[in-house]
């Protein structure tokens, strides 16, 4: 996120695009609550009744896939209006003149009929969101989860620009990452093509420096991103894979094609705290410690780095991830004799630039934002204030893309997928009373559609893709327009990743997991 | 900032304009009891435990919802003062259940701190106790009605943390009682089951469900950590007994969430025990996974991938690292892929 999670309650006009926080992002769901209460606006743009557009001054009900028309849209009405920052624009960015043009095609008419949204809600929305003090926007899976996820970004990041938008407190475009620690295994260089700190593997002279601290020549080239890794398996490029703490035959998309991967390798490690699905897949099982069993820290959606203190023992026989990689690198010949992970800090604020001022000791009870670039650095709240990382904000024209498969005739459904409340990915699902308390999957569909296909709220049924089908219940709800039906990733009886497509973005490689057909039939 | 200055008890104190004697005492070390006020929420006055003698007024005002003003002469402990607030707390003592002994906030009670402090004996009144039914039908939150004071305080938690307004009073008079609207049990209201009730209540009317009886507050070590759930990265702390995690509590001084958690970060730590927990590793030996130890394991994890690598080279072996590992872990995991084995094949789910 640019800006910091306790500016929320102070932002005067929000927009939620792509994104369910009261269920996802509980506490940053309370937080826009807050700031409710205290008058801001809130326009929420999803195909979903999510309980945020229950509160919304504006709700754009669009059609899935169609988030770029919907903001040249709304750019396009801005500009109309004049209500653009021209100051900001002339002072901090280049590349308008080309935004400009794009988006006049997209006027209230021909952005209407795109993405089903009424003109005076397109109206109302672009008004809010520009004449607004402070407006921050707020997104999340349902603006990455596409094969255009990055031009999806890059919409955002123009209409924030065009509006001056950014670089203030609780003004912002704020991405809410998902997992735990997912902005903190990105920083930490967990990713094919980057070092620690988002340092390039393609630089000679960044590569050199890691050479240095850790003795040994490194490989130039950038690695494979995941959905490369299980077509490297099945076509026996790739042997051998050591997984730890994820669970892909649940979580990734395509979910047949990930085990049929797994499946051709050589050799494959696990390490886990739960027998997962993939777990079962395994050559060797290692058991890892929980959050509880071990010290280190996390990184939030808001760059904050904060402690995760052992509270007890690891449970039975299981080691922490982190013991468990030393002695597996100190059996290889290059032997980590790491005292404790305060010592792995220490190593990482020397090569992460970002993370230069962090120590555990530092960060006690309250953590540090990152970038924290050395030990006097109190940390940094919101970012891109005054100038952005390249200097100049870049504007970049983008034009609307269908996803990459749409329902058609035999398969007349949008699968849509996401979260909800009481689960977290696969995880929650461990706990026993998180468990008895929202026991199994409800794919939601509307009445008129249950009504044409003779089911009931309740009703198990078949739902089919082109790649897997599953069986679940049913939700008939309004919550969902006709011609879509949403599940969750939640549970491993109806493990929704089945059904949805491998295709992904062209730049991150993030699956479009929000869309694809599928066909409901009654089970008789 | 304009600043006023006032006498509490015969010291000369400052304190910003716009603070009220409540906390113009707490910030100087000058104990006052409350029931209703919360720091993090609006203050109601409703249950007067705050009231203070001021010069000049009348009657005894409560002190959380009088500001200060410059020259004010404020007397906490005088005996009209102690007096006044030994009637209330006598008054909600007289039908109050004195089942101390086996209360789960037992040790951390408010008014059983003060009622000891005033030396409250429970005989002045003799009013009529609640005979009510205890709602348990969550998995979460044990509601007992007879213990409730009726402080208000979960009321403006729901509101004002949660942003929902599930809680309310219902009936009148004696018969009055809070939780969800039209006296609903919790499973059957719209509740989130987030617990900031749960965490403001002041004695034993809303306790947490997984902690009955696995121990008493001073029995606790608390241990302040972060949420292993999602990226908002809630603070809490774990309350750990006899080496066993037994719940989770909030702790008002961090930095993202102060006392606000939500139903996963509050109530799914059981999942630390869940039965599917690997507790030692395990190979693959005709077709099944069968326990091994340690050394077995990694020597030979450290063989296959040597052999993989010289027969294959290191761009054959591919590690997926996690975003529920720590910071620490994740530097390990690549440090190991790309010194250790030599290749730049490590991603994570960071799409999901
Ligand atoms: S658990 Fe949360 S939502 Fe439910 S009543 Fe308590 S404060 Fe309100
Ligand atoms: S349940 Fe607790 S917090 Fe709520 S009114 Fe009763 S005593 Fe106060
Ligand atoms: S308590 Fe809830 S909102 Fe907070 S980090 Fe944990 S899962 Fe996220
Ligand atoms: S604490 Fe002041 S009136 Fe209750």
């Amino acid at each position: 996120m640019t800006n910091s999670i306790n500016e929320i309650p102070n932002v005067k006009a929000m927009f939620v695009i792509g994104s369910n926080p009261t269920e996802a992002h509980p506490v940053i769901g309370t937080k826009m609550k807050q700031a409710l209460a205290k008058g801001a606006k809130l326009i929420v743009a999803d195909p979903r009744c999510i309980d945020l557009a229950e509160h919304a001054d504006v709700w754009l009900r669009l059609r899935p896939g169609t988030d770029i028309a919907l903001i040249n849209g709304i750019m396009n009405i801005i500009l109309a209006n004049e209500w653009e920052n021209k100051e900001f624009i002339a002072e901090r960015t280049e590349g308008f003149e080309k935004v400009r043009e794009a988006v006049q095609q997209y006027t209230p008419e021909v952005v209407s009929k795109i993405t089903g949204v009424p003109v005076e809600q397109l109206q109302e929305a672009a008004k809010i969101y520009a004449t607004a003090e402070r407006a921050s926007i707020f997104y999340t899976l349902g603006i990455t989860e596409h094969t255009c996820g990055t031009d999806n970004v890059m919409s955002l990041a123009n209409l924030a620009m065009l509006t001056g938008n950014i670089g203030k407190e609780s003004s912002g475009v704020n991405p809410m990452r998902g997992q735990n620690n997912v902005q903190g295994a990105c920083d930490m260089g967990a990713l094919p093509n980057v070092y620690p700190g988002y340092q390039q593997v393609a630089s000679p002279e960044v590569r050199a420096k890691f050479e240095a601290a850790w003795g040994v020549p490194l490989d130039p080239n950038p690695g494979f991103m995941i959905p490369d890794m299980f077509g490297a398996a099945v076509s026996k490029d790739l042997r051998a894979l050591y997984v730890m703490g994820e669970d892909p035959v649940i979580t990734d998309a395509d979910a047949n094609h990930v085990r049929k991967g797994l499946e051709a390798l050589d050799f494959l490690v696990v390490q886990e705290i739960f027998l997962s699905e993939t777990a079962k897949l395994a050559d060797v099982v290692l058991p890892g410690a929980s959050f509880a069993e071990k010290t280190g820290t996390f990184t939030n959606t808001e760059r904050r780095v904060q402690m995760v203190n052992q509270a007890i023992k690891p449970i039975g026989n299981a080691k922490t991830d982190g013991e468990i990689i030393c002695e597996l690198a100190t059996r290889m010949g290059y032997p980590f004799n790491y005292e404790s992970s305060a010592e792995v800090m220490q190593e990482i604020s020397k090569l992460a630039p970002q993370f230069g001022g962090i120590t555990h000791e530092r960060l006690g009870t309250q953590g540090l934002q990152w970038p924290v670039p050395h030990a006097e650095h109190p940390g940094t709240k919101f970012l891109h204030e005054g100038k952005f990382n390249r200097g100049k904000g870049l504007f970049m024209a983008i034009e609307n893309q269908l996803p990459a498969e749409m329902p058609d005739e035999e398969y007349p459904f949008l699968l849509n997928t996401g979260r909800k409340l009481s689960h977290y990915n696969v995880f929650t699902q461990h706990s026993p009373s998180l468990g008895d308390h929202s026991p199994e999957e409800l794919a939601e569909v509307n009445p008129s559609d249950a009504k044409k296909l003779g089911i009931e709220d309740g009703e198990v049924v078949q739902v089919a893709s082109r790649r897997g089908e599953l069986k679940t219940k049913v939700k008939v709800t309004e919550r969902v327009p006709e011609g879509m039906v949403f599940m969750t990733l939640h549970y491993f009886d109806s493990p929704t990743n089945v059904l949805t497509n491998g295709a992904y973005d062209k730049v991150t490689k993030t699956y479009e997991y929000k869309v694809c057909g599928v066909k409901i039939s009654k089970i008789n | 900032m304009e600043w006023l200055t006032l006498t509490i008890d015969g010291r000369e104190v400052s304190v910003p304009k716009g603070t009220t004697v409540l906390d113009a005492c707490r910030m100087n070390n000058i104990p006052i009891p409350t029931l209703c006020h919360a720091p993090e929420l609006t203050s109601a006055g409703a249950c007067r435990l705050c009231v203070v003698q001021i010069e000049g007024m009348r009657n005894l005002p409560p002190s959380c919802v009088t500001q200060v003003a410059q020259g004010m002469k404020v007397e906490t402990q005088n005996p009209k003062v102690r007096n006044a607030r030994k009637t209330i707390l006598e008054l909600l003592v007289a039908n109050h259940p004195l089942d101390c002994m086996t209360c789960q906030k037992m040790g951390d009670c408010s008014l059983a701190e003060y009622a000891y402090d005033y030396g409250v004996t429970g005989t002045v009144y003799q009013g009529e106790k609640r005979c009510l039914p205890i709602d348990d039908g969550n998995p979460f939150i044990l509601r007992d009605p007879n213990k409730c004071i009726l402080c208000g305080k979960c009321i403006k938690a729901c509101t004002e943390i949660q942003g929902k307004s599930i809680l309310d009073f219902s009936f009148r008079g004696f018969d009055t009682q809070v939780g969800p609207a039209f006296n609903l049990p919790y499973n059957e209201s719209d509740c989130d089951f987030c617990g900031s009730c749960v965490s403001v209540c002041p004695v034993g009317a809303l306790t947490e469900k997984q902690m009955a009886g696995k121990g008493r507050p001073w029995e606790v070590s608390k241990v302040q950590t972060t949420c292993p759930f999602c990226g908002v990265g809630c603070n809490f702390d774990l309350n750990v007994k006899d080496g066993k995690v037994i719940g989770v509590t909030s702790n008002p001084e961090v930095p993202v969430n102060g006392k606000a958690l939500c139903v996963k970060g509050r109530f799914g730590m059981d999942m630390i025990y869940s039965d599917n927990r690997i507790t030692t590793p395990l190979i693959r030996k005709n077709g099944e996974l069968v326990p091994a130890e340690w050394d077995e394991a990694l020597d030979l994890v450290a063989t296959k991938l040597g052999e993989i690598k010289k027969t294959y080279g290191p761009n054959s072996i591919a590690a997926l690292s996690s975003a529920h590992c720590t910071n620490e872990e994740n530097y390990l995991m690549q440090k190991f892929m790309r010194a250790v084995i030599g290749t730049n094949n490590v991603d994570h789910c960071a799409r999901t």
